[in-house]
């Protein structure tokens, strides 16, 4: 039997040498140098208590990430409620507004965003024509043009997994209360949303994490002005050869999202989160 | 009488503008790219391609448009090969350690990719691999994996493991119970993981910014550079390109699984 299994074991072996060789050490060293350069020791994680700039970077990303999870949420929360109550043909089509998007480069995206939002951009264009604004508005190169592009981003994140929860609620359930007599809105609250639950903590969990590490959206639309972690590493290593302090960051970013996920393991179904098959 | 629930008309009415908000912003470059002036807006007076005309004529375009694709290419075969070995392993296997195999291989979705391209600009400078072409393959290819490991593994848990059994039980070897019981079964799961893992490498970016620099310079680091540096309708008519060609992929996964399904 044992015998038997070597086989096997060896079509995983080629995965996982390149998975070791070229993925782990790479971010094994990562969190090694967060330790040792320039010196020695914990010094670039004092930072975290003693350095302003440090918090300040760590307090935007949570802020913008908190309320990037909240709209995408929200909005991805509309969608899949539509998209779950719909018939077979329409269905297709809502699931295909989901999907476009979710495989369009998201550097096409943010250009697309910075065409409609900057200072003499389509959206700026359109309202001072209509004479509703004399003066262009600022609606991109700081946070809100940030999160104008993420949460277009997360969207089809949240929707996924809020979409598989939702379709394994039993439409009798709902069909019953509505022939009690249950108003359209009762039966949203007290039988579709908490049995969409599950899938509402996942879908949070999965856009948390994603909009945490976030570097391309945040570097284009926040025009460098409003720094999140991702972008603030890639500073510190480029630009400003500080290796320990942007390893240190990395790390501390590796760490916040490995807890979060643990901490939500026990809470809902890891593998709802990312759909792994079996 | 129909008891079926069905949205209201403030939320069929929100789902549409929330789709709206998902596909609209992105549909406004094909205009954009097709305007007559020299700068970013709608078209004015008339429909123009001398923006497209312009990519397909510059060589720094054409030149990334093609090593892009040929990374690409390289990191999908990379990313097919070691993902659906890993795959069919991790099934038939199914232990708590293929279990730990699995989540190893998901890794690259879970970590932010900045973290990884910090790593991997000072792991390649020691082996003399930035700025390559098997560098950027390599770390696109990796990175490629899981989502071949996840399409995979979801087309292997529709597959009956009897049939493998039976196959080994009439003297198949392993060898010849994946050529022809396997991996033909299996091909659309393959073939989705192949589509997912090409999209991956032919987008990304952050790796590329770190580990490549001037010999290696593809599509999405041009792209990068143009939206920072000119914004010019020139962008547009790429970002219409990119579009077009990742809906033509898309399209042709969706028609692989209706066929496999029909």
């Amino acid at each position: 039997m044992r015998r038997q299994d070597a086989g096997w074991w060896l079509l995983i072996l080629p995965a996982f040498l390149l998975m070791t060789a070229f993925y782990i050490a790479p971010i094994a060293q990562v969190l090694a140098i967060s330790f040792t350069e320039p010196s020695p020791g914990l010094g670039n994680y004092e930072r975290l208590f003693t350095s302003e700039s440090v918090q300040r970077v760590i307090v935007t990303t949570l802020r913008i990430c908190t309320i990037t999870t909240a709209l995408a949420l929200l909005l991805g929360y509309v969608l899949a409620y539509r998209i779950a109550l719909a018939n077979e043909a329409a269905r297709r089509w809502w699931i295909l507004a989901v999907l476009v998007p979710l495989w369009i480069s998201v550097l096409v995206r943010a250009f697309a965003w910075v065409t409609l939002l900057r200072r003499q951009g389509l959206v700026n264009n359109a309202l001072m024509e209509t004479g509703l604004i004399t003066e262009p508005l600022q609606l991109v190169w700081n946070e809100f043009g940030i999160i104008v592009g993420m949460v277009h981003y997360m969207v089809p994140y949240a929707v996924l997994p809020l979409l598989a929860s939702m379709r394994e609620i039993d439409p009798r359930l709902l069909a019953a209360a509505r022939g009690l007599g249950a108003p359209r809105f009762t039966i949203f609250r007290r039988i579709f949303l908490p049995l969409s639950l599950p899938g509402l903590i996942a879908a949070g969990v999965l856009v948390f994490i994603f909009s945490l590490g976030f570097y391309i959206t945040p570097a284009i639309l926040g025009g460098g002005k409003t720094l999140m972690v991702a972008e603030w590493i890639g500073l510190q290593i480029l630009d400003l050869i500080r290796w320990g302090l942007g390893t240190m960051m990395a790390t501390v970013l590796v760490v916040a999202i490995l807890a979060t996920l643990a901490v939500f393991s026990r809470v809902v179904d890891l593998k709802r989160v990312f759909g792994t098959g079996a | 009488m129909d008891h079926a629930h069905r949205p209201g008309g403030w939320t069929v009415a929100a789902a549409w503008m929330v789709a709206i908000y998902l596909v609209l912003p992105i549909s406004i470059v094909i205009p954009v790219s097709l305007t007559d002036q020299r700068f970013l807006s709608l078209p004015q007076e008339a429909l123009s391609l001398r923006h497209y005309a312009t990519v397909l004529g510059s060589e720094a375009w054409l030149g990334s448009i093609w090593q892009s694709f040929l990374i690409a290419v390289a990191a999908t075969v990379i990313a097919v090969v070691a993902g659906t070995l890993c795959a069919i392993g991790c099934w038939r296997l199914s232990r708590r350690s293929t279990e730990l195999v699995r989540a190893m291989m998901l890794l690259p979705i879970i970590i932010p990719s900045i973290v990884y391209a910090v790593g991997l600009y000072r792991y390649f400078a020691k082996i003399d691999l930035l700025d390559r072409f098997l560098g950027v393959a390599i770390a696109h290819g990796v990175t490629g994996i899981p989502y071949v490991v996840i399409t995979v593994s979801t087309a292997l848990a529709a597959f009956d493991p009897r049939l493998e059994q039976a196959a080994r039980g009439m003297g198949a070897s392993l060898s010849q119970t994946l050529r022809w019981v396997i991996l033909p079964r299996i091909a659309p799961g393959i073939v989705s993981g192949a589509i997912f893992a090409f999209i991956h490498s032919w987008d990304e970016l952050v790796i590329v910014l770190f580990i490549a620099s001037r010999d290696v310079f593809t599509l999405p680091r041009r792209i990068w550079d143009g939206i920072n540096e000119n914004l010019d309708p020139a962008m547009a008519a790429v970002a219409v390109l990119l579009v077009v060609f990742t809906l033509g992929l898309l399209l042709l996964d969706l028609a692989l699984r209706k066929r496999r399904d029909a």
